[in-house]
């Protein structure tokens, strides 16, 4: 059998990365909501805002643990798999990596014990500046691992001696042309996501009939958030994809199916893209559709697939399909929360089974826009690894097939394990519910120092 | 002039790291080695709440270290985590297991076994794998055209197989001594029978391994007989053999902290030796500190972060350890779950 370790070190890597981002998309938001709730507390001396907060608290420890250990793996796959990557663009890339575990640190870990244990060690006003430093903390890690990410997607600041990257300017490092945007999008990707957690947690809670009061409160904070979030994510999306077409045309003719770059192109709502006979099959589209979305005329055009080589174009089924499954749970959440808007002004949100049932049900969506959206950005970025730089099978290790794929089953089997088992026991924690105060208060886990693991 | 210099102090940090990382996490990876020794489930709790608040920061100085060796030496790491691939996975993936055993086991209660088994699985197999490597690195990495050239079962040698089980006893020990310092009653005592035994245990691993090194290795023996080196290497094995004493009757006369401490020491000076017999190079025999650095640009655009950081991040972690440093008790759980 011939393993190509090239492939199973993608398969690899993708199979960490995409169960390391669900955890840290969800500490990004679960931290700002829960600071959100001490302020209110703070402000309103409300006891329920913080039963919420403690309740959430519990949750968030899980899964901060969780993310801190998927990430630990991250930070020497770069090594183990993609050796070459890590020298050709060491230099550049790998000090936005180490000031990401050193500002994480700083932050989550001297603010994370505060928050978690706390409660009644230290004066509230502590407290709750704690759990707003985490959240911010939380920010600050995604901050230089988008620069990072966003770096190989279309790289700046750097000079090329011998085929190896060398920092020229950091700021335009740091700050490269695709990164303002795609930090945006994914940040708010992060509160998005948490927002329907929590607004379908209040749900599921009323459609049982239990805990009247903390889930109308989750229910209506979850949908003003949503309802202000989900039409400003599209727009968000689009300013992101109008970057994209400027630095990295072909992942956008991939992600639009688009072949010719002569006339308007139309847009296409679905098809399968046939690679081998460059066209679509079975398209449905709208004339002029794309060209107003990319070019934002009706007569605009840009380039496709075929003014690309074969070589230099991304493989275009993944992206393609990935980009309408996010943009169609995007414009789902637009009409699920403005629908719960709706009803919360008409003050009948607890008297519409219909939309409860659906809400307590939007739960995964915002996690499988995030995979869908990292798909489009990472397959639609191929062939290249670093673009223009370093393409992604001259990256790897000089590592045999049979290493890889002994790794990637053992990879498969300890995943399964222990991300079954911690998603059991945050549904656990979340059926026992928020008034549910028999743990005591400082039964959140303990892990003062955890944010290094720049899994946070 | 900062291509001279900048290297040296990005090993230094590194080196400083590792020794932490050694230590600290140490520590609590052999209570998960001692698990199994354990007699009942109240004991078991107690062991895990005596680092239950510690051994997540314990485990950054993992991270601070391989993301160090990327940041400043990333020709080093592009050579070191191929030449390992199967132990440095193997190390992460039990270190997973066991971190989320913190957790689990808790939330699990009652049915939590199968948590207690993947505990000691995973700290044992972490500290095995982490022995190996260190012994990997000690025989030399195969280097060829500037990338590693070796096979992927270099590191399996007799040699590292003896760093990897001597790494475990050590680890054990250190948690042993942890325990005493911890701990009262039956499990107190019992750690410091355990002790004893390790010690011993342990003292002949170091020997194995210093009297192995260099009849094996013909590049370190030189290092270490050759004037004017044996002026300042011969003190090494009587401050070994010193501490030692010290562990030894600070076990038999009840003394609490001073085999905690002696054991570190143990450590420290190990480490020491380590660094001594392979100093400069970093992907030994043939890559030094010098030929593997990242441009000075980027060690010091990253060391101007750690001077900022490093402090504060050492000063929390002295105030968690003086926040919990009570005794675990029965009645006091640390609060935790």
């Amino acid at each position: 059998m011939n393993l190509d370790p090239v492939f199973l070190s993608r398969l690899q890597f993708a199979f960490t990365v995409a169960f390391h981002i669900i955890f840290p998309s969800f500490t990004i938001g679960v931290s700002a909501f829960i600071a959100t709730l001490l302020v209110m507390w703070r402000r309103t001396g409300l006891e329920r805002y913080r039963t919420l907060a403690r309740f959430w608290t519990r949750i968030f420890a899980v899964s901060f643990a969780m993310g801190v250990v998927s990430g630990l793996v991250l930070s020497y796959q770069f090594g183990t798999n993609w050796s070459h990557f890590s020298e050709v663009v060491g230099n550049v890339v790998s000090p936005l990596i180490g000031y990401e575990v050193l500002t994480a640190f700083f932050l989550e870990a001297t603010f994370l014990g505060v928050m978690l244990f706390g409660w009644q060690r230290v004066p509230p006003w502590l407290h709750v500046l704690s759990a707003i430093l985490v959240a911010i903390g939380t920010v600050f890690s995604a901050f230089w691992i988008i620069s990072a990410n966003s770096w190989m997607q279309y790289p700046a600041g750097y000079t090329v001696s011998d085929g190896f990257a060398y920092p020229a300017d950091w700021l335009a490092v740091i700050f490269n042309p695709t990164f303002p945007w795609r930090l945006i999008h994914m940040v708010t990707a992060a509160y998005l996501t948490t927002a329907f957690v929590v607004l379908a947690t209040g749900a599921r809670y009323l459609v049982a009939g239990r805990n009247g009061d903390h889930a109308m409160t989750m229910l209506r904070m979850g949908i003003v958030m949503a309802a202000i979030l989900a039409p400003l994510q599209l727009i968000i999306g689009d300013q992101h994809g109008l970057v994209a077409a400027h630095y990295q045309p072909a992942k956008v003719a991939a992600i639009e199916g688009h072949w010719d770059s002569v006339g308007p192109a139309p847009l296409v709502l679905f098809a399968i893209p046939n690679e081998a006979a460059e066209r679509n099959d079975a398209e449905i589209s709208i004339p002029d559709g794309a060209s107003l979305v990319i070019t934002h005329s009706l007569t605009g055009t840009f380039p496709g697939l075929k003014d690309f080589a074969p070589a230099d174009r991304p493989p275009v089924a993944w992206p393609f399909y990935a980009f309408r499954v996010m943009v169609g749970i995007g414009l789902l959440m637009i009409v699920l929360a403005w629908w719960g808007a709706w009803q919360m002004w008409r003050g009948r949100l607890e008297s519409s089974p219909a939309f409860l049932r659906l809400a307590a049900l939007s739960w995964p969506g915002g996690f499988i826009a995030i995979l869908s959206g990292w798909i489009v950005a990472e397959v639609g970025r191929q062939p290249w690894l670093v673009t223009g730089l370093l393409r992604t099978d001259e990256a790897a290790s000089p590592v045999s097939g049979g290493e890889v794929a002994t790794t990637l089953v053992l990879f498969l089997i300890v995943y399964a394990v222990v991300f079954a088992a911690g998603i059991y026991y945050m549904n656990r924690l979340i059926n026992r519910g928020p008034s549910d105060e028999g743990t005591s208060v400082e039964g959140v886990a303990s892990r003062p120092i955890s944010a290094a693991a720049g899994g946070g | 002039m900062l291509a001279t210099y900048l290297p040296v102090i990005w090993g230094v940090l590194i080196a400083v790291g590792v020794a932490m990382y050694v230590v600290l996490d140490g520590f609590d990876l052999g209570i998960g080695i001692l698990f199994p020794f354990a007699r009942d489930e109240q004991e078991r709790d107690h062991m895990m709440n005596s680092v239950a608040p510690f051994w997540d920061g314990n485990e950054t100085w993992l991270i601070l270290g391989g993301g160090g060796l990327w940041v400043a030496f990333p020709k080093a790491y592009a050579i070191i985590m191929p030449a390992f691939y199967l132990p440095v996975i193997v190390m992460l993936l039990a270190l997973i297991f066991r971190g989320v055993s913190f957790e689990f086991r808790f939330v699990a209660k009652p049915r939590h076994r199968a948590w207690d088994f993947a505990f000691f699985a995973g700290s044992t197999i972490a500290a095995f794998a982490q022995g190996v490597i260190l012994g990997g690195l000690i025989q030399g990495i195969t280097v060829v055209d500037g990338r590693y050239g070796g096979g992927p079962f270099d590191w399996a040698t007799p040699f590292g197989l003896l760093c990897g089980v001597g790494l475990v006893a050590g680890y054990a020990l250190l948690g042993a001594t942890w325990l005493i310092v911890k701990t009262e009653g039956p499990l107190a005592e019992r750690a410091r029978a355990q002790a004893r035994g390790l010690l011993i245990v342990v003292l002949l691993f170091i020997v194995a391994v210093s009297a192995w090194t260099p009849l094996a290795f013909a590049r370190i023996s030189e290092r270490w007989f050759a004037t004017p080196n044996i002026f300042f290497l011969w003190p090494v094995p009587l401050v070994t053999v010193a501490l030692a004493w010290l562990v030894w009757r600070g076990l038999e006369r009840g003394r609490e902290l001073t085999p905690f401490v002696g054991v570190v020491g143990l450590f420290l000076l190990s480490f020491l030796g380590l660094a001594i017999s392979t100093f400069p190079y970093l992907v030994p025999p043939t890559l030094t500190v010098w030929d593997t650095a990242a441009v000075p640009e980027s060690q010091i655009f990253t060391l101007i972060g750690v001077v900022f950081t490093l402090p504060i991040i050492l000063a929390y972690i002295a105030f968690v350890y003086w926040t919990f440093r009570a005794k675990v008790t029965a009645s006091a759980t640390v609060g935790y779950h």
